[in-house]
């Protein structure tokens, strides 16, 4: 008998088409988060393929911080644009000045977990029943235990040691109103094979990820970009420093990395020898041993 | 250390690599989380930052060694608590493949954790103490291996450093397993002595050990055949959803999107569709990157047929002569994933392929006693963790293959009403 084999990441695509489509068929009303950074790109990839000849049936929605890097938000609008998708976003700043959220005290106040309350809130403003997230099982070790589909209450929590058996192809999206899930389609994929995903589709990505000159503070080992949302510390200066972004997030916790990296094949060989994971730089991580499973309980992506 | 490992990658060798899955079972200090560790680490899958924390808290917990159980371990609980409470997954990849670990929890309390990790696997890892043997745990391993249709076990012998690398011990094991393991169906069985703590045969071949002729674990993970394991032969697709474009340009555009669960279809190839029994034929096999000449598993691909005729999702394309059974009452061994039993004569939802429907449990058959094999007829409460024999009827017929032929197409869940959760994991007979 002749047999076929389909390649690992032809197999990870299709696996993710798979759980797209599952969520259009299941849920009345799907967004998908979309940030502008790699993983929330290959996620549109996925959407076009998963739909195509026709438009993908759901909205993106970005959740914006307002410490955004100015690159990203330009390659966002430009994405969208060329999609000709919906695009909807909903700002922290707004909450904060209903008073439903607060800055954090302290020279880089972050505004990750403030996320969290944002996108809660436009959860229930439109209804949506699932939000796509580009999140990956080799990211973190609590990410490590998240379902596909990823059940929520009402209060968006996520309770991690009740969560529901998935087993074959079937996914379980039955809730109660009020409820949502949070679905992954990219749980199984690497860092790795998101790299080689965008390179093969040859996809666009914002040129924060390529190496460039940028002025820099060094922060308790991360190489955070200098910005209006970071306040130096006495003796603190920025410098001049040839880098690049491995993920793209809140300017006060994203770290950058020294790079030459001009090109995809140079990331690749980048994260094929790097040492440290990607969130690695990211000092929202480092707050706690389990400051990423907190934030989920809450509502976290 | 492997930092002599060469650090380039080829990327026309990465795209073209295969994936393979495979599950970890073994009793608790079998050894799991150390065989795992030494994966990930030789194959540098494991990172400083990561390697950093785990030796932080290992330090902090007064352990005289690197817990690399710790990086298993994601939740909360499961560090305070020592123990591996729910699937985690793990990822690592050689030149030759990409691996996906789960790895469950060993307890007996688990089963339906090992369950769920082995639903998509392709191959289970069964780990045996050389100092212990063959033990209850063992057959429990290798009875739900069996029951959810793994192709490949590698049993494999640790710890051989604390039995002296002996010969004898490695095969009074593997002797011990074979009589047991006569009484399953598992076609590919294979038996590496190893020890998982010092690296012997594990990526590198034992010099303890100059008397075993195998390969080494990572060899044969690198190398088993699992091409021919999917069923290439029953063609099978569930349709997922419809697509419609309603766009000028693709105005009479209609597809049916799917993953094909089984079989290889073609343009060209005459079609029915069930339930309604209209047959068709295959005009096109769309993807966004241009028509195909064939579409197999576990491709997602777009169907669109020669004439319309009445699809919606939950049905299912098939060939003429090739029609899967189809029926309200269906037999099935079921693996209860609730704290709440099984309710006799109890409705639930159900869910195969794309189909959702309702069923009524007629009959609980027996229970097993999964640690001897052994049929229980007098006790037949399915509750946590139990696996038994059950007769349902549905509210509308479902397509479906044996198990045995095909898992996609032979396996279902029950989903409790009320609470909504999945509660049964169901393969038919
Ligand atoms: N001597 C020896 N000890 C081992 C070996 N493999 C694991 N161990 C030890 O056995 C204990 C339990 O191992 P662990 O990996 O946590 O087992 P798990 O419960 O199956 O995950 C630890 O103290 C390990 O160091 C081995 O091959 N030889
Ligand atoms: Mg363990």
């Amino acid at each position: 008998m002749q047999s076929y084999n389909l390649t690992h990441l032809k197999q990870l695509e299709a696996e993710a088409i798979f759980i797209m489509r599952e969520v259009a068929a299941q849920f009345e009303k799907p967004v998908l988060l979309f940030s502008g950074g790699k993983d929330s790109i290959v996620m549109v990839r996925l959407a076009q393929k998963a739909f195509a000849p026709a438009k993908f049936p759901f909205p993106l929605m970005h959740i914006d911080t307002g410490h955004n890097f100015v690159e990203a938000i330009e390659f966002r609008d430009d994405m969208v644009a060329k999609l000709g998708a919906n695009l909807i976003v909903r700002y922290v700043q707004d909450s904060i000045d209903k008073g439903r959220a607060q800055d954090e005290k302290g020279p880089n106040p972050s505004r990750n977990g403030l996320q969290t309350i944002t996108l809660l809130d436009a959860i229930e403003e439109f209804k949506f029943d699932a939000a796509f997230g580009g999140g990956r099982r080799d990211e973190e070790k609590a990410r490590a235990k998240e379902r596909f589909f990823s059940h929520r209450d009402e209060f968006g929590q996520w309770d991690p040691k009740n969560q529901r058996p998935e087993l074959w192809n079937l996914f379980n999206g039955r809730k109660n109103p009020g409820e949502h899930f949070r679905v992954f389609p990219l749980s199984n994929w690497t860092e790795m094979d998101v790299w080689q995903y965008i390179a093969s589709e040859k996809l666009d990505i914002p040129n924060l990820y390529f190496t460039h000159k940028r002025e820099i503070v060094v922060r308790d080992g991360a190489l955070l970009a200098k910005s209006d949302f970071i306040t130096l510390l006495n003796d603190e200066k920025y410098e001049e420093r040839i880098v690049r972004f491995r993920t793209v997030g809140d300017m006060t916790c994203t770290g950058a990395v020294e790079s030459t990296a001009d090109n995809l094949d140079d990331i690749i060989q980048e994260v094929a020898s790097a040492r440290q994971t990607e969130r690695g730089t990211r000092a929202d991580d480092k707050r706690s041993e389990a400051a990423m499973e907190d934030r989920k309980k809450q509502g976290y992506f | 250390m492997n930092t002599e490992i060469e650090e380039k990658i080829d990327s026309q060798k990465y795209l073209e690599m295969d994936l393979l899955r495979f599950t970890t079972a073994g009793s608790v200090d079998d050894g799991k989380s150390t065989l795992i560790g030494r994966l990930l680490y030789d194959s540098k899958a494991i990172f400083e930052d990561q390697m950093d924390a785990i030796e932080e808290v290992s330090n902090r917990k007064g352990k005289g060694y690197v817990d690399l159980s710790l990086l298993t371990d994601g939740l909360r609980a499961e560090r305070e608590q020592g123990i591996t409470i729910d699937v985690a997954y793990r990822y690592f990849a050689t030149p030759k493949r990409k691996f996906i670990i789960s790895d469950t929890p060993g307890h007996i309390q688990y089963t339906r954790n090992m369950v769920t990790g082995a639903s998509t696997a392709n191959l289970a890892i069964i780990l045996v103490d050389a100092r212990k043997g063959v033990i209850e745990q063992t057959c429990r391993h290798s009875f739900i291996a069996s029951l959810l249709q793994i192709k490949h076990v590698i049993v494999c012998i640790n710890k051989m450093d604390l039995v002296n690398f002996k010969q004898e011990v490695f095969e009074k094991i593997q002797q011990d397993y074979k009589d047991f393991a006569s009484k399953l169906s598992i076609p590919d069985i294979r038996f590496i002595p190893i020890s998982a703590l010092m690296g012997d045969n594990v990526v590198d071949r034992s010099e303890n050990m100059a008397w075993y002729e195998g390969s080494t674990l990572l060899h044969t993970l690198e190398n088993v055949n699992i091409s021919s394991d999917q069923n290439f032969v029953d063609a099978r697709f569930p349709v997922q959803y419809v697509i419609r474009p309603q766009s000028d340009e693709f105005h009479d555009f209609r597809g049916y999107a799917g993953r094909v669960e089984g079989g290889v279809f073609k343009p060209g190839d005459e079609v029915v569709a069930l339930p309604s029994g209209f047959s068709s034929k295959i005009k096109t096999i769309e993807t966004i990157d241009g028509q195909l000449a064939e579409a197999y598993p576990p491709m997602s691909v777009t169907i669109t047929l020669e004439t319309e005729i009445d699809i919606s999702r939950g049905d299912m394309l098939v060939k003429a002569n090739n029609q899967p059974q189809n029926s309200q009452d269906v037999e099935l061994m079921i693996c209860w994933l609730n704290e709440k039993q099984l309710v006799p004569n109890g409705k639930y939802v159900i869910r195969h392929t794309t189909k959702e429907a309702r069923c009524i449990i007629k009959d609980v058959r027996y229970k097993m006693n999964i640690n001897t094999l052994h049929r229980v007829e007098d006790d037949t409460t399915i509750g946590l963790n139990d696996i038994g024999r059950i007769l349902i009827r549905t509210t509308s017929p479902l397509f479906y293959d044996s198990y045995n032929k095909n898992r996609f197409t032979g396996s279902v869940i029950l989903i409790d009403e009320f609470t909504n959760e999945t509660v049964g994991a169901g393969m038919i007979i």
